[in-house]
């Protein structure tokens, strides 16, 4: 996991990236800004949850950034990599089309805390952030309407978490997990008897 | 004296004019929609969770069934990622392929979307004439890598194969042929009084919402906002073709109609011009048969057929991705459908989930 290391040289990289997005928040608020890098020539800011929606506005804003497009949010569990840090980040991917350029920000979240919403901002977030809430179970301050989008609604859990199971759970939509002959399952409704 | 109430009734998952399982709660004042919901997630298979499980070159299987109406696209926009990553260009050769296979499948795409459209608001010739050169399309496709839909045609590196003999021929005909069916379409509904009606000035949102709803594609181009991310940011050899990019006025369903027509004819013209252009030589550059690509990540977007198609990667070093994230265009599309609807008839619901274009492979994933 390379969230902190420079970029890789792989001979892609011929020279030192250059954002002038970047340079513009790092002048504009250097305090908000926890840490910066490029990954594969795009730059990246990591910004903390506190100032997330003052660093958004601005980027969305100022006339030298104008990101009107918020083109993608996504969750990431970081869990086995970053143990003793906060288990989550919130990636956003903004894209300028006035000046055509690009930036990354990503703000880091503990597990049963949660991230401040950027719906006041772009409205695209709401599904997003929803999605984000359904896959990892991380929470969004301020959401007007938080609840899960693609799982159903009496599912409980989050199935992007590293730690769900690929094969399924014990008990899944009020069904119990039966091993069958030839290493398949079936589902019961009742609990198995423990042998 | 009859009093009056608001109803609330189901649209789908089971209905035709949904494509696919899109299930709409609708909130109806008399015929008028007061309020909108639409619910997803019937088809949700876990793409992102098998990327983040199988490896690199298993996942590009996955991506064919996302959007399968435009498989291609979606393969390229992942492999793009994974070449990003590995830090390897394709074999010019397989760049130019590339192109003219998108093209293509981005005609097919836009000539599904117009049948199915033109269904739904009941002018049933239009869906039968635009099967026919679909048809033809698939065949090239089919030709090529032999598969219709769940194509799986590009790698790393470049592609597997070069076009079979008497391929770019056959590709060379349909596109001398296309231009007048293309028109025998326009005919049809132009001169078609209902089409008129069912289409102008349905569902309007200007440039500045639609940004802000995140919506790209042809659905934010016929709203005047000129983003294109083969101009914007050209990848393959976009930028040695020439093309015009169709925006419209108003942002209605029929200014999306017009843009998806002309991005038909852009699309052949681009054929054409790399059908001519495409140099001899390899098609696949040097590539580790295990992909294993040094930590980092890479966020790569690509115009497919509904909008901007991107794909988020973070490698750990192994040859498993730590996160395999796609957006899906669709999904942030059908978002803004709640305010397309709002105050428009009942009816019109089903042109306006048209005019979205969606594919619900794409938005479950």
């Amino acid at each position: 996991m390379a969230t902190t290391e420079p970029p890789e040289e792989n001979g892609s990289v011929e020279q030192a990236p250059t954002s002038a997005a970047l340079d513009r928040l790092l002048a504009a608020m250097p305090d908000a800004v926890v840490e910066s890098e490029f990954q594969r020539g795009a730059p990246i800011a990591r910004v903390a949850p506190a100032r997330l929606l003052e660093v958004m506005t601005f980027l969305r804003d100022d006339p030298a950034c104008r990101f009107e497009l918020l083109s993608d949010l996504c969750g990431m569990d970081l869990g086995m990599v970053r143990p003793d840090g906060e288990r989550f980040d919130v990636v956003y991917h903004l894209y300028s089309v006035e000046h055509s350029h690009v930036l990354t920000v990503k703000t880091a979240v503990a597990d049963g805390t949660d991230a401040p919403s950027v719906t006041g901002i772009w409205l695209t977030a709401n599904w997003h952030e929803r999605e984000a809430f359904d896959m990892f179970g991380i929470g969004f301050a301020g959401h007007p309407d938080l609840r899960r989008i693609l799982m159903p609604d009496e599912f409980d859990a989050f199935p992007l978490r590293k730690d769900f199971p690929l094969e399924g759970r014990e008990k899944d939509h009020g069904y119990w997990r039966q091993p069958g002959d030839d290493d398949r399952y079936t589902y019961v409704a009742e609990p198995p008897e423990k042998k | 004296m009859l009093g009056t109430r608001e109803l609330e009734i189901n649209l789908g998952p089971q209905h035709p004019s949904t494509h696919g399982v899109l299930r709409v709660k609708l909130k109806l004042d008399g015929e008028t929609i007061v309020e909108s919901d639409p619910v997803i997630g019937y088809l949700h298979r876990g793409c992102e969770k098998l990327g983040e499980n199988r490896n690199y070159i298993q996942t590009e299987v996955y991506t064919d069934r996302m959007d399968y109406i435009a498989a291609i696209n979606e393969n390229l926009v992942y492999i793009e990622a994974v070449e990003k990553l590995l830090g390897v260009e394709a074999a010019p050769r397989a760049q130019y392929m590339r192109v003219i296979l998108a093209e293509l499948q981005r005609i097919a795409s836009h000539l599904v979307w117009l049948a199915t459209h033109a269904l739904d608001i009941g002018a049933m010739s239009v869906f039968l004439y635009c099967f026919r050169e679909r048809e033809a399309i698939l065949d090239l496709i089919e030709g090529y890598c032999g598969a219709r839909l769940t194509t799986n045609a590009i790698r790393a590196g470049g592609m597997r194969l070069d076009f079979p003999d008497g391929w770019t021929g056959a590709a060379k005909d349909f596109c001398d042929e296309f231009p007048a069916r293309l028109k025998e379409y326009d005919t049809l509904l132009k001169t078609n009084r209902i089409w008129m009606g069912r289409t102008k000035d349905i569902g309007v949102i200007s440039g500045e919402k639609a940004l802000s709803y995140g919506i790209t594609g042809p659905c934010l181009r016929a709203s005047g906002v000129n983003y294109d991310v083969r101009k914007a940011m050209p990848y393959e050899v976009y930028s040695e073709m020439e093309f015009d990019v169709p925006l419209g006025s108003v942002g209605d369903t029929y200014d999306r109609y017009l843009v998806r027509l002309e991005e038909m004819r852009q699309s052949r013209l681009i054929v054409l011009q790399a059908l001519a252009k495409m140099p001899e030589g390899p098609v696949m550059n040097k590539v580790p048969k295990r992909i294993k690509p040094p930590a980092g990540e890479v966020y790569v977007v690509n115009e497919g057929p509904r909008g901007e198609l991107g794909v988020y990667l973070v490698s750990n070093g192994t040859d498993t991705a730590e996160r395999c994230r796609f957006k899906s265009p669709c999904f942030v599309n059908l978002q803004a459908l709640p305010e397309l609807a709002k105050g428009h008839m009942v009816a019109d619901i089903v042109a306006l989930i048209g005019t979205l274009d969606i594919v619900l492979g794409c938005i479950d994933r």
